[in-house]
């Protein structure tokens, strides 16, 4: 009956979308408004339909309707509710609905605002918008349909939405559960996050290709869609980190980031809509680089659909990867149609996007801000191809190859510091005109504070000449940018004769975008911080232990105390070690790593213990123990000095992006344009 | 910036040259990290039989491979105090058209495992025992193969396909 109601309204949904979608272009054709404003209603009903839908298969997993098959797939009865609802998009056909969902949400949020200076972009956005929710319904309706059921037949067990010939509906006892290694809190949020990412990039695609359609070669649909692509890249940030930090916590062992292909289909539309956005600016502010924008948007689309398409089609081994599907030939065909659509559309335009200015100097801003989008694309590039080459020389010669993290990890860390090196001058650069005299006037200052950054890890006994020359540039760019703020809040103190802190607020709320864009900048070198400090100074041992043993690393001990083992009320055994941590013959804290055993999936997860500090973590993991666990224990223990300010950066670039999106109270301000 | 002044002011034409030679530098020098990088960081992707193939030709010297097949659940041994993990991994076809007609990467590691006249290796892999290793997991490896024939694995990904999805649950009642 539910999973009815929650097909039928799947159903409805697809069939009001593709009304949508034909009145709006009707409408457009023939200049009938009342057509497209019966498109943009369907458009706004979109989402109340599908949450019908998703709120049905919440039901159906709180519920334990294991007569459904995706519940027997991902959920159980032992597991908490808040797993039950995160199962929503732990297997393949929910998440496919949970991302439809979230999509519909952005589009039937867009139909919210007033459309009246920019009724000629309304069709399209409605028809482009909406083509790719249709896709994504289609993908549930007919090939991952998430509630379809068990039959019995004369035949066997099949599995069909309708009633077969002579079929009666069984009830497994119980589900498989979802998966051990995702149940954690990290679930609620990292994929939430991803998805929200991924699909609202589709909304300033959206704008962009009905600029395109429509032929407005202005600004217009950039200042319109500005909001949605810093909450997309928002999101998307927030949904890399949060897997970071997941698999920082469980998964990974003592690590962040491993370059596995999924990590890195999700990394390709970051990369690609942070080159747009800085290429935004660019046209914003001088009138350039039209053409790059629109590449770079239609970029991030199809690399958001090709991000979904390697994840689902089972092309990859990845511990993300679901498993083999038929929906990837369905997948290729719909970015291949969408990439040469929106391609044939850009050349038509491509002659009417060319802007008259040029650029002056390498030292100007828009010089700076193209060299770091050109380093970005050259991450890019380096992912795809990374991911991509395999499969390739496949083709060509037969032979499966694959390429590793040292692979990326060459490629990637020079260029990350390249991209340092321009976080550091860009702040202080000018648009359009600019010379490295200027600059350095303003750079020697920081420069010579920036020296603390190498004689300080000199000092303290650092050899490896690519971490000091990392420890360096994060120094100057937090040096510059501090400067930066002190030199400009004491020019507005000067000139007003305020003080101290009212003209620092002032500043700050005068230009806020800019502000909200060196908190950015900052925020992401704090993050390099965390990156250098694992990635360079990362020491690990090991070794089995008898209560009361010692085990030394840095400059902690760790005492193993002692092995609890047993039973919880979500079908857990677990085995938790109590370790306490002594620095100078002081205990100064108290850490339970522990193994978890379910029953119900058959599989241990293990959960490190780890101390957190600004200077490093102590990170301790049970690794296993002796039938009498009072005779001994095997512990891995990492050292992991300034990995919090990893984590430290992701919220300070969180509060850098809310502050950059957040309204303007005053009517809206029509940007200037240098001449 | 709306106090700095622009300090030389260049007339307007721009030096269109300037750019473009700086532009195919910076590209030129990501190019180059690419190529080199790759050219020394591929590794062959093969099946347990090729890898055994290769070893026998001699056309592996020592280097850097990742292989898959299926674990042997009875095979896997655990010294805690060394943190020697040793196990069994059985071949597996790697071509995906092969697959399907063993009927799908679950039933190909089922029948892996049962069939004792398959090719297998003995890997060695020095850590914590890795969470999903259990019987009929699809193991990924990267390693090398030793002079004694035993894979030594720097690196286990492990797949177990049977668990989660498309397979028919076995409790059930009318």
């Amino acid at each position: 009956m539910v999973a009815d109601i929650g097909f039928g309204s799947l159903m409805i949904t697809l069939i009001v979308s593709i009304y949508g979608l034909g009145a709006a272009y009707y409408g457009q054709q023939n200049r009938k408004e009342l057509w497209v404003l019966s498109a943009k209603r369907a458009m706004s009903l979109v989402f109340p339909l599908l949450t019908i839908s998703v709120g049905s298969l919440i039901y159906l997993l709180l519920t334990d309707h294991f007569e459904i098959v995706y519940v027997t797939e991902v959920s159980s009865r032992s597991m908490p509710d808040y797993l039950k609802i995160t199962a929503l998009w732990g297997g393949q056909a929910g998440s496919l609905l949970f991302w439809s969902w979230l999509l519909a949400a952005f589009t039937s949020a867009v139909t919210l605002r007033k459309w009246d200076r920019d009724q000629d972009f309304l069709p399209w956005v409605i028809i482009v918008s909406l083509a790719t929710l249709i896709f994504f319904l289609i993908l549930n309706v007919f090939f991952e349909n998430p509630f379809i059921q068990y039959w019995q037949t004369p035949e066997g067990i099949i599995t069909a939405f309708s009633t077969p010939p002579g079929g009666v509906t069984i009830f497994p006892r119980d589900g498989g559960g979802l998966n051990p290694l995702l149940r954690h809190p990290g679930m609620i949020i990292h994929p939430p996050m991803q998805y929200l990412g991924f699909v609202a990039f589709i909304i300033p695609f959206s704008y962009a290709m009905a600029s395109l359609i429509t032929g407005r070669s202005d600004d217009r649909w950039i200042q319109l869609s500005r909001r949605w692509t810093l909450w997309a890249w928002l999101f998307l940030s927030l949904g890399l980190v949060l897997g970071a930090r997941w698999a920082y916590d469980v998964l990974g062992w003592g690590g962040y980031w491993a370059w596995d292909p999924v990590e890195i289909s999700a990394l390709m539309p970051w990369l690609s809509g942070t080159a747009f956005l800085h290429s935004v600016l660019i046209q914003e502010k001088r009138g350039m680089f039209k053409q790059l924008t629109m590449v770079l948007i239609i970029l991030t689309y199809n690399l958001v659909i090709f991000g979904t398409f390697l994840t689902r089609s089972g092309l990859l081994s990845s511990v993300h990867a679901f498993s083999k599907s038929a929906i990837g030939p369905i997948f290729l065909a719909f970015i291949s149609l969408t990439l040469i659509i929106s391609l044939v559309l850009l050349t038509r335009r491509w002659e009417r996007l060319k802007s008259r200015e040029v650029l002056t100097s390498f030292f100007s801003k828009e010089a700076l801000i193209i060299i770091s989008i050109v380093l970005l694309l050259g991450i890019l590039v380096t992912s795809f191809w990374g991911v991509l080459f395999p499969k390739i020389s496949e083709m060509v010669t037969g032979q499966k190859v694959t390429v590793g993290p040292p692979f990326y990890e060459r490629v990637a860390a020079p260029i990350f510091g390249g991209m340092l090196l321009i976080m550091i001058i860009c702040p202080l650069a000018v648009w359009s005109y600019a010379s490295f005299k200027h600059l350095g006037k303003l750079l020697w200052k920081p420069f010579i504070v920036s020296m603390i950054g190498i004689a300080l890890p000199l000092y303290g006994g650092l050899t490896h000449w690519a971490a000091v020359v990392a420890f360096w540039l994060i120094s100057f760019v937090l040096a510059v940018n501090v400067f930066e703020f002190f030199r400009r809040t004491k020019i507005r103190r000067k000139n007003q004769n305020d003080s101290w802190g009212s003209s620092l607020l002032y500043i700050l709320k005068k230009n806020r975008r800019a502000y909200s864009a060196m908190i950015i900048h900052v925020a992401v070198v704090l993050m390099a911080l965390g990156i250098v400090g694992i990635e360079f100074f990362q020491t690990e041992t090991q070794g089995t232990i008898p209560e009361g043993g010692e085990l030394s690393l840095a400059s902690y001990t760790m005492v193993f105390e002692k092995l609890d083992i047993f039973d919880t009320d979500d079908a857990r055994n677990v085995a938790r070690a109590t370790v306490s941590v002594e620095k100078d013959g002081q205990i100064i804290d108290v850490l339970y790593p522990r193994r978890d055993f379910f029953y119900d999936s058959n599989q241990p997860m293990t959960i490190p213990g780890v101390r957190s500090t600004l200077v490093d973590d102590f990170y301790v993991i049970l690794i296993d123990w002796k039938t009498i666990s009072a005779e001994g224990a095997t512990f891995k223990v990492y050292h992991n000095p300034l990995v919090k300010w990893l984590w430290i950066g992701a919220w300070i670039f969180i509060f850098g992006v809310v502050a950059a999106t957040w309204p303007d109270k005053k009517t809206k301000l029509v940007p200037v344009r240098a001449k | 910036m709306e106090e700095l002044q622009p300090i030389e002011a260049n007339p307007r034409q721009g030096n269109k040259l300037k750019f473009i030679i700086g532009g195919i530098v910076i590209v030129a020098a990501i190019i180059y990290l690419m190529v080199s990088s790759l050219s020394v960081n591929v590794q062959y992707f093969l099946t347990v039989e090729e890898l055994l193939n290769k070893q026998v030709a001699g056309e592996l010297a020592g280097q850097n491979v990742r292989a898959s097949g299926a674990v042997l659940g009875d095979s896997i041994q655990y010294n805690m105090d060394t943190l020697e993990l040793r196990f069994t991994v059985v071949h597996v076809p790697g071509d995906n058209q092969l697959l399907e007609q063993e009927g799908g990467l679950a039933s190909a590691l089922h029948n892996a495992v049962t069939d004792p006249s398959r090719p297998s290796i003995e890997v060695v892999y020095y850590g914590p025992v890795p969470d999903l290793l259990q019987n009929e997991a699809q193991a990924i490896l990267t390693g090398k193969v030793l002079a004694s024939g035993v894979f030594e694995a720097d690196e286990i990904l492990l797949k177990c396909p049977t668990k989660y999805e498309g397979s028919v649950p076995d409790q059930i009642e009318s």
